[in-house]
């Protein structure tokens, strides 16, 4: 039965963390953009708090990862990171807690890897996990990455260089917090995809050093690390999965089967991002009495009037097309097309979105005495990372074709 | 609680119009196109699923399905993913029934709907736009004047389908008093009425298999019961349903043409592979089948809203001009995907596009 409206329970979520994101990102937001670099700890620390305390927030979503069953976990994680983006995406992305290691340690760890790893969020100190996959030479063809893992009696060696890791300094760095990363190796490069796995680093082990923090054209209460790997050694049971090299490329597959998951919370935030430049061009545009009329005819409306209704449609949009595939994948149906299809049309909406406000709004707009300029910056990463827009139409187009990796390139 | 799945019933309807549309209007609507007529025979089998009559209540003749928009738009979608002109001239009947019930008086619920629940297609059409470029619904030229016990309409209508054999046909009048400011009223007029003259066929682009005529109201008398209630919200509840249901069969004639698309690009060869395998085409159809998904989530949301009672104008306003932009989009992307022979008139993509092309400029054509 059709239904549009949110639970009474994912309603107070969503309530509750819009005051959090509107009195303690808001104020913030603009300061943490100036002084990149320099770590939120009030903020993390009062958001690990709270998660705690009153169970909200996505310290809370790092303990239902633990409860695998627990009803509506997507869909709830989707309208927690919307509302905390509206807040303010660089500081939500910030933020401690499983982040995409944990996931990739939920989609892919044994139970015994889950419970160790997985129940340091539940500590009285922040912890993150970060995923490292991209390298130098190696972007969206995640594939052909160099960085290699090679077994030694009973540990692994990995070699390699990692980039664009979001929470690599919080979760790689020991004085940051007793956290992990998950990084992408080949256990075999001439097996290709095949020879693919993840392992688990904790912060601190030898090896592994935090090279660098990017400078980023927004986002940038986030930290975006270099890690690089030197002969650094971890137990054998740091691999997620199995480690046998098979003649298919299933298990990479399931590697990939993370981002379908993690895809509608990335266009969650996106939307988020985007729904904070339209209410403020609504508020903007209420102050100088130009009213948004619905169901007049079309000859009758502003350009404003209609450029705002088309942002608005397209943005809703993309919110039902996220809330769908979270939805999907809460009934446990696969949802890899429709992950993909939330992901590149929140990416390419909040970015036109984010644009088209600065662009009505004239210097105003263009000013950093407001956000919006900040959040036309921040919007455009959710057309690039965990899948760039055109990646993600790529995936769309092999599975309404039926077309393999190789069949459509 | 959150829920993008139809309900079983609602799920059998769409599987039965679905098979209606594909094996039965589809093959028929190059035809109809060209010979600018539809199947006697193909109105009559798409009468008897009942998408008219199971709307009508128990007491009034009809099955007295429960009805609502979403179902309303489910069907609609089907319908159109068929053929959009014989969609329309097919759901042509609700936009009487769907008004009487929604807002008539009984008196008037007693005399109309029991017509439309015989064995028969029952011709019937609503003439809401009108022949000028500003035409707006809400603020309709033709005007309604109190004289004494009746009404007089006096004005112009076009665009009115099925305006050669409706036996009635509901209105959008401005009902001017010289008291309040002018508004929109919706009343119900017969066909034979003194002053109504119904007008010549009109020569459209698309649609062409659907017959619209124009409507000339000379002082033309209607009594006082012929009046749907409701007022100014009862009005808006009619357009928020108009746009609900257009919105629905853009999605249906959008899905129509992505499918054709995607068909032609996986059987078409060029440079050694199948087009489909060259990513300037795939990734057109990857953001047909993205923005067909869109389309309906957008038009569910809006036809879910008046189910609840709320108002929708706001939803229904956005779904349609959503849905008339990406259909638009999308039978235009499919010609380009058929390349020359998208042009000919073997291939239907071309009729898809001259039929979408319609989405931006229809007015109260389909009710959910």
């Amino acid at each position: 039965m059709i239904d549009y409206e949110l639970s009474s329970d994912l309603a107070a979520t969503r309530e509750q963390l819009h005051m959090v994101a509107k009195h303690a990102m808001r104020p913030i937001a603009r300061d943490y953009d100036e002084r990149e670099h320099e770590t939120p700890w009030d903020f993390i620390n009062m958001m690990w708090q709270l998660s705690k305390n009153s169970g909200v927030g996505p310290g809370r979503e790092s303990r239902d990862r633990t409860e695998p069953r627990m009803e509506e976990r997507n869909l709830r994680t989707c309208i927690a990171v919307e509302e905390l983006s509206w807040g303010d995406a660089g500081l939500y992305l910030a933020m401690a807690g499983p982040g995409l290691g944990g996931a990739a340690v939920m989609a892919a760890g044994t139970p015994e890897q889950k419970e160790r790893f997985l129940s340091r969020f539940k500590g009285d100190k922040p912890v993150w996990s970060a995923m490292a996959i991209t390298e130098p030479a190696a972007g969206s063809d995640s594939a052909a990455i160099q960085t290699t893992a090679v077994r030694d009696g009973d540990h692994w060696v990995l070699n390699g260089t990692k980039i664009f890791c979001t929470s690599g300094l919080m979760a790689g760095d020991p004085s940051k917090s007793n956290g992990f990363v998950v990084v992408w190796a080949t256990v075999d490069r001439s097996a290709g995809r095949a020879g693919i796995k993840s392992f688990i680093v904790d912060a601190g082990t030898p090896g592994m050093t935090v090279a660098k923090c990017e400078d980023k054209m927004g986002i940038r209460a986030s930290d975006t690390a270099m890690l690089v790997f030197e002969d650094c050694r971890i137990p054998l049971d740091h691999i997620l999965g199995s480690p046998d090299v098979p003649k298919t490329s299933e298990g990479f597959k399931g590697v990939m089967a993370t981002f379908d998951a993690t895809r509608p919370i990335v266009a969650a935030s996106a939307i988020g991002v985007g729904r904070a430049a339209l209410d403020f061009l609504r508020e903007e545009l209420t102050r100088q009495n130009i009213p948004i009329r619905y169901g007049m005819a079309v000859h009758n409306l502003s350009v404003i009037e209609r450029d705002f209704m088309d942002m608005e449609a397209n943005l809703q949009a993309a919110r039902l097309l996220t809330w769908r595939a979270a939805w999907m994948m809460d009934r446990g149906q696969k949802n890899n097309l429709e992950a993909s299809m939330a992901k590149a049309k929140a990416g390419l909406v909040v970015t036109q979105v984010t644009q088209k406000a600065v662009e009505i709004l004239g210097p105003l707009g263009y000013s950093r005495d407001t956000l919006l300029e900040k959040w036309m910056r921040d919007a455009k990463i959710n057309d690039i990372f965990e899948g760039t827009q055109q990646i993600n139409m790529l995936i769309i187009a092999r599975r309404i074709l039926g077309y393999s990796s190789k069949e459509l390139s | 609680m959150v829920n993008f799945e139809l309900d079983e019933e609602q799920q059998l309807i769409r599987d039965t119009v679905a098979s209606f549309a594909r094996d039965e209007i589809r093959p028929r609507a190059r035809e109809a196109d060209e010979k600018g007529q539809i199947p006697a025979d193909l109105i009559e089998k798409g009468w008897s699923l009942g998408l008219v009559q199971s709307i009508v209540p128990e007491q009034f003749g009809g099955a007295g399905s429960s009805r609502s928009a979403i179902t309303g738009a489910v069907i609609a979608e089907e319908l159109a993913y068929g053929d959009l002109a014989i969609a329309m001239h097919l759901l042509a009947p609700r936009l009487v029934a769907v008004p009487v019930l929604e807002l008539g008086t009984d008196a008037l619920r007693r005399s109309v709907l029991p017509r439309f629940c015989g064995e028969r297609f029952e011709p019937a059409s609503a003439a809401v736009m009108e022949p000028r470029m500003d035409f707006d619904a809400m603020a309709p030229a033709l005007t309604l004047r109190r004289d004494g016990n009746s009404y007089a309409l006096s004005g112009e209508k076009c665009f009115v389908p099925v305006g050669n054999e409706a036996r009635q046909f509901l209105v959008l009048a401005s009902l001017v008093n010289g008291i309040e400011a002018p508004h929109p009223r919706a009343l119900l007029i017969d066909r034979e009425t003194p002053g109504l003259v119904i007008g010549e066929r009109e020569r459209n682009m698309g649609l062409k298999a659907l017959v619209t005529t124009r409507l000339a109201f000379d002082d033309c008398r209607v009594s006082e019961d012929k009046l749907l209630q409701g007022g100014h919200a009862g009005i808006m509840r009619l357009a928020s349903l108009w746009r609900v249901a257009q919105s629905a069969m853009a999605v249906g004639v959008a899905h129509a043409a992505f499918d054709y698309a995607r068909e032609y690009a996986k059987e078409r060869r060029a440079f050694g592979q199948a087009i489909a395998q060259k990513q300037a085409i795939a990734f057109m159809l990857a953001d047909m089948a993205m923005e067909v998904d869109a389309m309906r989530l957008l038009t569910w949301e809006a036809a879910w809203k008046l189910d609840r009672n709320e108002d929708a104008t706001r939803e229904a306003h956005l779904a349609k001009r959503y849905t008339a932009d990406m259909a638009l989009k999308i039978t235009d992307n499919a010609v380009q995907v058929l390349g020359g022979h998208g042009y000919i008139r073997d291939h239907l993509v071309e009729l898809f596009l001259r039929n979408a092309r319609s989405f931006a400029m229809l007015e109260g054509l389909a009710i959910a």
